[in-house]
């Protein structure tokens, strides 16, 4: 599959949000405002694309000789934990105001299944080192855009007459539903 | 033996990680002075801002850098200052606590009104309409804007006009940049006699629109034995630093604009 492809797929087509449905816990927590889902999103990016150039490593130089497939979860897991914690020290001193920006979304991003996820699907996918590369480049920027739709509907939201029984949350898990459905209108295009 | 193999890799890796994770902590270690913490301890917490600084810990911050004194914090006051300067050991000079004041007395009985005014009940709101329904373009509209923005609920609206308690007054500021008159003043603690009025109108507009204001008739200026009287713009003002609380001024001013408090006025009495 060629570079293109894959970034045009894994940003609209197969968009990790609104179309795997991984990540969705950030994808309504942070998406408040348009702010803080650009900060997400850019330490997304970077924690996602270190990860699966990482993972990609000790899967091929690891994991497959010793035939120990199995171990993928886990070990992948352990990968992202010790990585976030490594870019959250390194991001402390070189840059400060960067990790004040994004404050207790650095520490969230362990958590965020977009990362296992596409670790694994690389895996998966058979992809070689870069493919690797743009396919979690690619993730994380549909997870960006994504992130950033939503904050911007919500933010409008706000000044809206929403019925009361739908203000806050209901309302803003319908607009996720109706965009996750718009995104199927990109179905095929790959 | 099948076993070994994950194990061995498994175990290695969260090996690796960690010694890797405690090699890049001290690599990447910033020294934070350990003062910062103690110092936000310190401070309440309220994250008022009244300091200028981001909140109690952009205040912290400043302290430690020495960018800021150690009694900024106005809301905690000297008890605040004392703990604060002890963690930094230095001495906390004395200084003086200000306290929010308003300064008007045209209540509803003093001060005469332009029309009656029924719209939302909100100072910046009445404002807008030919400067509030007062006679006195300078007075104290009553609506209680500044009454909703004291977190300290230390203003209370008393027959028309915002009356501040100071004891509970914090000199957090926000009442000053609420008021759109502009009326509201820090002023030290200990003051006694203040000219509650804020007009620079002249004597007579002022004598037609409230029987409480300032007339401008320099009485209090000549009687002051500490020349502790600044006189600008019809309006006679006193000075913080020179004035010893006497309250001649307030004995003689012909329209009592000059308030005093009442355990002088009791003192002055007897």
């Amino acid at each position: 599959m060629s570079i293109f492809t894959i970034l045009i797929s894994t940003i609209f087509v197969n968009n990790f949000v609104l179309a795997r449905f991984l990540g969705i816990c950030p994808f309504l927590g942070v998406s408040n405002k348009t702010e803080t889902a650009t900060g997400m999103s850019i330490a997304v990016t970077f924690v996602v694309t270190l990860s699966s150039i990482i993972t990609y490593g000790i899967q091929k130089g690891l994991l497959e000789p010793f035939g120990l497939e199995y171990l993928q979860t886990i070990v992948f897991i352990l990968v992202i934990a010790a990585l976030v914690q490594f870019v959250e020290m390194v991001m402390k001193k070189t840059s400060p105001t960067l990790y004040s920006a994004l404050g207790v979304y650095l520490p969230l991003i362990t958590t965020n299944c977009v990362v296992l996820g596409v670790a694994i699907l690389n895996i998966q996918e058979g992809y070689n080192l870069v493919q690797t590369i743009f396919n979690a480049v690619g993730a994380s920027i549909g997870f960006g855009l994504a992130l950033v739709l939503i904050s911007g509907v919500r933010e409008e939201l706000e000044f809206n007459d929403v019925p009361e029984a739908l203000e806050g949350f209901p309302i803003a898990l319908i607009t996720a539903g109706l965009m996750s459905i718009a995104f199927l209108g990109f179905n095929g295009l790959v | 033996m099948s076993i070994v193999y994950p194990i061995t890799i498994l175990g290695g890796l969260g090996l690796l990680f960690g010694v890797g994770l405690s090699l890049a902590s001290k690599v990447f270690s910033i020294e934070r002075d350990p003062r910062i913490d103690e110092v936000r301890k310190a401070l309440p917490g309220a994250n008022c801002g009244a300091c200028g600084y981001p909140g109690c810990d952009g205040l912290a911050s400043a302290i430690v850098a020495g960018e800021a004194p150690v009694n900024a914090c106005s809301v905690g006051g000297a008890p605040v200052a004392e703990v604060v300067a002890d963690i930094m050991g230095v001495n906390v000079a004395e200084s003086t606590r200000y306290v929010a004041t308003v300064l008007c007395q045209g209540d509803c009985d003093k001060a005469k009104e332009k029309y009656i005014y029924d719209g939302i009940q909100d100072c910046r709101a009445q404002n807008i309409l030919a400067g509030g329904s007062k006679s006195c373009s300078y007075g104290c509209l009553g609506c209680g804007t500044c009454k909703d923005v004291c977190e300290f609920d230390a203003i209370q609206i008393l027959d028309g006009i915002a009356v501040i308690d100071k004891e509970k007054c914090t000199s957090c500021k926000k009442c000053i940049s609420a008021c759109p008159k502009g009326i509201i003043e820090l002023i030290p603690y200990e003051q006694e006699v203040i000219v509650k009025c804020n007009s620079n109108d002249s004597g007579k507009v002022v004598r037609e629109n409230c029987s409480i204001g300032c007339i401008g008739c320099r009485i209090c200026v000549r009687n002051c034995p500490e020349e502790a009287f600044i006189f600008e713009n019809n309006l006679a003002k006193i000075d913080y630093e020179k004035c010893i609380n006497c309250g001649i001024c307030a004995e003689k001013c012909p329209t009592k604009a000059i308030w005093t408090s009442l355990e002088l006025e009791k003192a002055v009495n007897q």
